[in-house]
């Protein structure tokens, strides 16, 4: 192998000037780990997101004014959605279907277990608008339950079960699909009642929470408008959140940070490539004798040109391969603190954006040495042995 | 080749650089043929055409007119690439400044040229061989040639431009940068390798350092005299 014997001048040659080698691949490093570990984080995030929230923002969720209720099992409300509201709201969302909730905790008993799990109340005609059903039936009468699928999976709850919800025995009917976190309601953990059962159970009559599904995901602010200017009028009297627009903060604030730091990585990988030139171009310069020697004793320009193009290959490489390191520990970090959760850093699909980088980096060395090495292989062997 | 045949032969050659305030006719209808086996001084005052006509034979640069054949190739028929092989396999350098490659060590700087050519290395000793011939010791081939004197490293090169088995040694003012005692040894070598039938040509201003030689050529102002 032939090659070998360059690839051996060019590792000399690098080894020779180390430190001016090193301040070369510093600017790969930094480019590399810029660029990879935004990526890594960048698509966590989005497989985060988009594992966690099932429907992802065709909905429009109203709390009464001052009362959101924080995620399944706590409860801190002030006051509730009335019938009329509820009709305001219908009458401001045009033909989109408006699904008005109950929500509380509380104690459910499977055989000798027992536990705490969300309770919603709901039309039976509105439940296959904001559940899925994974197995037995829909719920059609006031005896019946339906669970959601990880209480189904705690208490090994199957169509034909009995709970026991507080004080009152109910028949499970279906098992819910898993759903995962929402911005609307969180199911997986919960029990599913009718309305009835849930207003005579609990006493109440008014709402805990209205759901707006919007058919076309483009009128959902002018829906959410319409519903705003409806019932806010003197005082503020709900509050609505439009899960596209939650969603839509994350991914745009997001977004700028990234694209800050994509572009902090593709400066710094310019600059890798202007420092890698002029390396190379010096590197070039101070061997012209000695390309003019190898030239006159019988090496071809093509082996001359591979020789330098070696060099700053090494140099995109070692950079590339510390940049990887870095962005390996730096996107675990980052996905660490933004996400409480690193699972999401060894999926295949974030773990791309490792080589993705390296190969920007390695191509950034390459594309810089290219003109030195030209330059390097095309200088007259005459001209070039005369120089001193 | 019969050996009979010249092994290196100008007819007529011509050589012009052209520079911006005109020509300069560094060689002008120069014709020659050296044989096999020949020793040729070639000799003549500072800018007469030496360099250039060694360039020429050694197939770094092509006439601008006339024919050039070498080894009974007519190199104005071949390309870059074609011309780079020849050196590499026909012919072997020998400077003044002794040109070794500072990133390599001795036995490396021997060897590159093989490895150029038969594209692996040498396994079968030829460099310590040829090493021994020039009368280098084991225990320097691994010492950078900044790290030799300048007679150790005239020799280095005299091995390195033997590697391949060239027909034709060139060698440009071999003892210029050596003391007389050194340059007389280096001369003994030469001379020694032309009488086991190597071509030697040589360039030197030196009157005695081409005594070596069986045949002297001067060149004055770009003609043979
Ligand atoms: N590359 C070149 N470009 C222009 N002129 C050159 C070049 N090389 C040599 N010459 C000119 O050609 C003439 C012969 O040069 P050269 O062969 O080097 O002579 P010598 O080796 O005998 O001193 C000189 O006048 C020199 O200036
Ligand atoms: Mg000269």
């Amino acid at each position: 192998m032939s090659n070998r014997i360059f690839f051996e001048f060019a590792k000399r040659s690098v080894r020779l000037h180390w430190l001016r080698s090193s301040l070369a691949v510093i600017g790969i490093v930094i480019g590399v780990a810029a660029i990879a570990s935004m990526g890594m984080l960048g698509n966590s995030l989005v497989l985060s997101v988009s594992d966690s929230l099932s429907d992802v923002g065709d909905s429009i969720v109203i709390y009464p004014h001052g009362g959101i209720s924080q995620g399944p099992g706590s409860v801190v409300k002030n006051d509730k959605i009335t019938e009329r509201q509820v009709k305001d709201i219908k009458s401001a969302s045009g033909g989109n279907a408006v699904i008005p909730l109950y929500s509380t905790a509380d104690e459910i008993k499977v055989g000798g277990e027992d536990g705490i799990a969300t309770v919603y109340g709901l039309d039976t005609e509105d439940m296959p608008v904001v559940l899925n059903l994974a197995d037995g039936q829909w719920l059609k009468s006031s005896s019946g339950a339906m669970a959601g699928s990880r209480l189904a999976e705690e208490y090994e709850l199957k169509p034909g079960s009995r709970i026991k919800l507080g004080d009152n025995n109910l028949r499970i009917v279906g098992i819910l699909e898993e759903r995962g976190m929402g911005f609307d309601i969180n199911p997986d953990n919960a029990v599913i009642v009718t309305d009835k059962f849930y207003s005579s159970t609990y006493d109440q009559d008014d709402y805990d929470q209205v759901i707006v599904k919007v058919t076309d995901i483009n009128d959902i602010e002018s829906v959410m408008d319409a519903i705003d200017k409806k019932m806010n009028k003197r005082d503020d009297v709900i509050d609505a959140f439009d899960t596209k627009a939650i969603l839509e903060t994350i991914l745009d604030t997001f977004g700028k940070i990234s694209m800050f730091t994509t572009a902090i990585g593709g400066i710094s990988l310019l600059v890798a490539g202007v420092s890698i030139f002029n390396v190379q171009m010096m590197s070039v310069t101070e061997r012209i004798k000695e390309i003019g020697i190898i030239r006159s004793i019988g090496t071809q320009k093509n082996e001359v040109l591979r020789m330098f193009i070696y060099e700053s290959l090494i140099l995109g490489f070692f950079g590339a391969t510390l940049g990887a390191l870095f962005s390996f520990v730096g996107g675990y970090l980052a996905i660490l603190i933004m996400l409480q959760e690193t699972s999401y850093l060894f999926e295949p699909s974030t773990l791309i954006y490792i080589p993705f980088g390296m190969a920007f980096g390695i191509a950034t060395s390459l594309i810089s040495g290219l003109y030195p090495a030209w330059k390097a292989s095309n200088l007259n062997p005459i001209e070039a042995l005369r120089h001193e | 080749m019969t050996e009979s045949m010249p092994v290196i032969s100008l007819k007529n050659v011509c050589k012009t650089y052209s520079l911006p305030f005109g020509d300069v006719n560094a060689l002008k209808n120069v014709s020659l043929d050296i044989m096999p086996g020949d020793f040729v001084a070639i000799m003549g005052p500072s800018g007469s055409g030496k360099s250039t006509m060694l360039n020429l034979v050694g197939s770094l640069d092509v006439p601008t007119s006339g024919s050039l054949f070498i080894d009974g190739i007519d190199i104005k028929k071949l390309t870059d690439d074609e011309l780079t092989n020849l050196r590499r396999d026909t012919i072997g350098f020998i400077f003044q400044q002794f040109n070794l490659i500072p990133l390599l060590n001795v036995r490396e700087n021997v060897e590159y040229p093989y490895i150029l050519k038969y594209r692996h290395k040498d396994n079968e000793g030829r460099c310590e061989e040829l090493l021994h011939r020039v009368d280098l010791t084991d225990n320097m081939i691994h010492h950078k040639p900044n790290e030799l004197s300048g007679g150790q490293q005239q020799r280095v090169a005299i091995a390195r431009a033997l590697v391949n088995n060239p027909k034709i040694l060139l060698c440009d003012e071999p003892t210029g940068n050596l003391d007389s005692k050194t340059g007389q040894q280096v001369m003994e070598l030469l001379s020694e390798l032309n009488s086991h039938g190597m071509t030697v040509i040589m360039v030197t201003h030196d009157q005695n350092i081409a005594e070596y030689a069986r045949r002297q050529i001067i060149l004055m102002d770009g003609e043979i005299v």
